[in-house]
């Protein structure tokens, strides 16, 4: 039974990671870059729902689709004011923008809300108890897994299937080119970084209401294992952030319950280790040869 | 950063060569407003530099805090720096013979920073070390005081490795180990129940501290320890392997001596579980009840070991709490009351102090080791009446175990 109850840990963490992971692959499939403020995007999400739901007193899906608003609204800006003007600068500049734009939302988050953690309360509450005392699956972590399918299917369609989509791949082929085809990449890349942040909004109501404590560097830890989950599964790929996010969730869970607590993330990333020796592109990414 | 690090060592010689002495009279001159936040380090001529003045004259004793008020620990960092301001404030109201004048440096938590935190300090001129707040920070500065010869009180550092070896520094708080060993006596003469857990974060020195302590003098007591729990940091978010663990060994009481963000996850995800054994915990669980939006019945039934009570009915406590909560909004914990209680250690120690006024922090340094460890000074505050502290820097007071019920703490 204390193995079931683990798989449904794992499987309901992994496809938290999950839904942060998809912000992750998008925003690196499409701007080649790697946003390490993600995490924290996903911590002014939970925050905005929590003061929408707490002290304004609003419903559950008022407070997400506002967290979404305002996150989607953070995102665009973000990537206007600190990524855009360094478009053509070297990629490492980029990386350490973002990780201080990651320090400025932490240390902003503190000063706005203070730095004493606070208790978010879940959207919905309760468990569907399967056996009574022995197991159970929360609501939460059954609406986590729904999120996860509906959020990479969407993601799928949109991508393959609407013009904006096939614009986005056109820019993580080739930016120049997509440029000359007449394709706005900035446009482009600002919305990515829209529909990535308001997965971040989305993954920080589900994670905080699954481990309702909230503080300002609540997605910081959180935005580090998606990011390996990203990688385990390819990094730019869709159906790999999922596959990577469960699966991480999932190694993560049964390592601490069957090898130890403590190496469980030591565990995590020997299998990241593996695989990336293995399958050096991740489990679903595209191996591209270096042409020289 | 080169023209800083001259400036600053500029800074340094220019203060030594002219104040050479710690305690600058301050001449009857309306002292500077105390500089809480971090950054705000300026020389401070201090009026007077002249140390020949009578006893008459008001000596301002420059405190310096260290301790984290950003980053991950910054919620017990700020409480310790707030709480010590209060203090502050009304001993510089009260007009007595002391003065303190208090500047609060920031260490985020972490060792190199705390030491960098101290040499600030340094430049300022201080006399007396007030932190840090955090164990391990507080070892690597309490090594450096130790050998420049500061007086150093830490309100929340428990670790016997702050104290050990070294005849300067002391604490307000429990050491670990006593915590850990008053736990399990606590258990053995209450009939809460026979098959013990314990569940604490293993890579934090506080939480090992206590635990270790507790599983020693459990065995020694023939208490039944069934299941031994670890998680690596506080940052850990899932505990339902550690719990199920707990619950398939049934144990009957779990003991958790680790801080409140874990443990309240820990009660939401038993809760959760449909697992309600006793749990039992160490003062780092106190500051649960005030987090926002908690849901307070699920610590109903929690037991805990702190020295302070926030809904204590006694004058100081309320005025305290009061203050607390008007300067910041939130119900001061522990930390604060710790800080607060510092702040009136070191004044009292001060005041019975002869001739305090030509003292550098050297001799001051002597003067309250003497002091502290001389048997008859004692202070009351918040956090105990007649503290006292042994040779070793370890204070003597008494743990206090209290039970939550209905939202508030009851004392057992």
């Amino acid at each position: 039974m204390s193995f079931l109850n683990n798989a449904i840990t794992g499987i309901s963490l992994g496809s938290i990671y999950a839904i942060i992971a998809l912000g992750y692959t998008m925003v690196y499939g499409i701007a080649k870059m790697l946003n390490f403020a993600h995490g924290d995007v996903i911590m002014v999400g939970a925050y905005v729902c929590f003061l929408a739901m707490g002290n304004a007193g609003l419903p559950s899906v008022v407070g997400v689709l506002l967290a979404v608003a305002v996150c989607t609204v953070l995102g665009i800006v973000i990537e206007r004011l600190a990524y855009k003007p360094l478009r053509a600068a070297p990629s490492l500049a980029v990386l350490i923008t973002a990780i201080g734009v990651s320090y400025l939302l932490q240390n902003s988050a503190q000063i706005l809300w203070g730095a004493a953690t606070k208790t978010f309360r879940p959207i919905v509450e309760g468990s569907l108890v399967l056996v009574p005392g022995q197991l159970s699956i929360s609501y939460v972590a059954i609406l986590s897994v729904v999120c996860c399918i509906v959020v990479m299917v969407a993601l799928s369609v949109f991508t393959g299937q609407t013009k904006m989509g096939k614009a986005m791949r056109a820019c993580s082929e080739d930016k120049a080119a997509a440029q000359l085809m007449g394709i706005d990449v900035d446009a482009t890349i600002s919305m990515t970084f829209a529909i990535g942040s308001a997965l971040a909004a989305i993954a920080g109501v589900l994670m905080c209401s699954a481990y309702p404590v909230l503080s300002p560097t609540t997605g910081s830890l959180p935005g580090i294992r998606a990011f390996t989950a990203a990688v385990f599964g390819g990094i730019g790929s869709v159906p790999g952030a999922l596959l990577g996010g469960i699966l991480l969730g999932v190694i993560e869970t049964f390592a601490k319950a069957y090898i130890s607590t403590d190496l469980s993330d030591a565990v995590v990333f020997a299998v990241l280790i593996i695989v990336l020796l293995v399958r050096p592109a991740g489990l679903l990414g595209k191996y591209v040869p270096e042409k020289v | 950063m080169k023209k800083k690090e001259l400036a600053a060592l500029f800074m340094a010689g220019v203060m030594s060569l002219g104040l050479l002495a710690g305690c600058s009279s301050d001449g009857g001159e309306a002292s500077q407003p105390p500089a809480s936040q971090a950054g705000t380090q300026s020389s401070q001529p201090n009026g007077g530099d002249g140390d020949t003045q009578g006893n008459t004259e008001t000596v301002t004793i420059k405190v310096g805090g260290i301790g984290p008020i950003t980053g991950d620990l910054a919620q017990y960092g700020l409480a310790t720096q707030w709480g010590a301001q209060i203090a502050v404030d009304e001993i510089n109201a009260l007009g007595g013979p002391i003065k303190l004048e208090y500047d609060f440096q920031d260490d985020t938590g972490v060792t190199d920073t705390a030491v960098s935190a101290y040499n600030t300090l340094k430049d300022w001129d201080v006399d007396v070390i007030y932190g840090c707040t955090t164990t391990a920070p507080c070892v690597a500065v309490a090594s450096e005081t130790f050998a420049d010869r500061y007086f150093q009180l830490t309100p929340s550092a428990s670790s016997p490795d702050v104290t050990a070896d070294k005849d300067n520094a002391f604490q307000m708080c429990f050491t670990d180990p006593g915590q850990g060993m008053a736990a399990a006596e606590y258990l053995k003469n209450s009939s809460l129940g026979t098959k013990l857990a314990v569940i604490y974060n293993n890579g934090d020195a506080y939480s090992s501290g206590i635990a270790d302590a507790f599983i020693t003098k459990a065995a020694e007591l023939g208490l039944e320890v069934v299941s031994t729990q670890t998680f690596p940091d506080d940052k850990t978010t899932d505990y339902t392997v550690q719990l199920n663990a707990c619950k398939d060994a049934g144990a009957d009481v779990v003991f958790l001596p680790i801080y409140y963000t874990p443990a309240s996850l820990i009660l939401a995800q038993a809760k959760q579980m449909g697992y309600a054994p006793t749990f039992f915990g160490g003062d780092g669980m106190d500051g649960m009840l005030d987090m926002e939006g908690f849901d307070k019945s699920l610590a109903e039934g929690l037991l805990l070991m702190t020295p302070f009570n926030a809904s204590g009915t006694d004058e100081r406590t309320v005025d305290f709490v009061t203050k607390y909560q008007a300067d910041h909004g939130i119900l001061p914990n522990q930390f604060a009351a710790d800080g607060y209680d510092c702040m009136y250690a070191i004044y009292e120690a001060c005041c019975q102090i002869d001739g305090i006024a030509g003292m550098d922090h050297a001799q001051l340094c002597d003067a309250l080791i003497a002091m502290f460890t001389g048997g008859q000074f004692q202070v009351d505050g918040l956090t105990g009446t007649g503290m006292k502290w042994l040779e070793t820097g370890e204070i003597s007071k008494a743990p206090v175990v209290v039970k939550v019920e209905s939202g508030v703490y009851v004392t057992q």
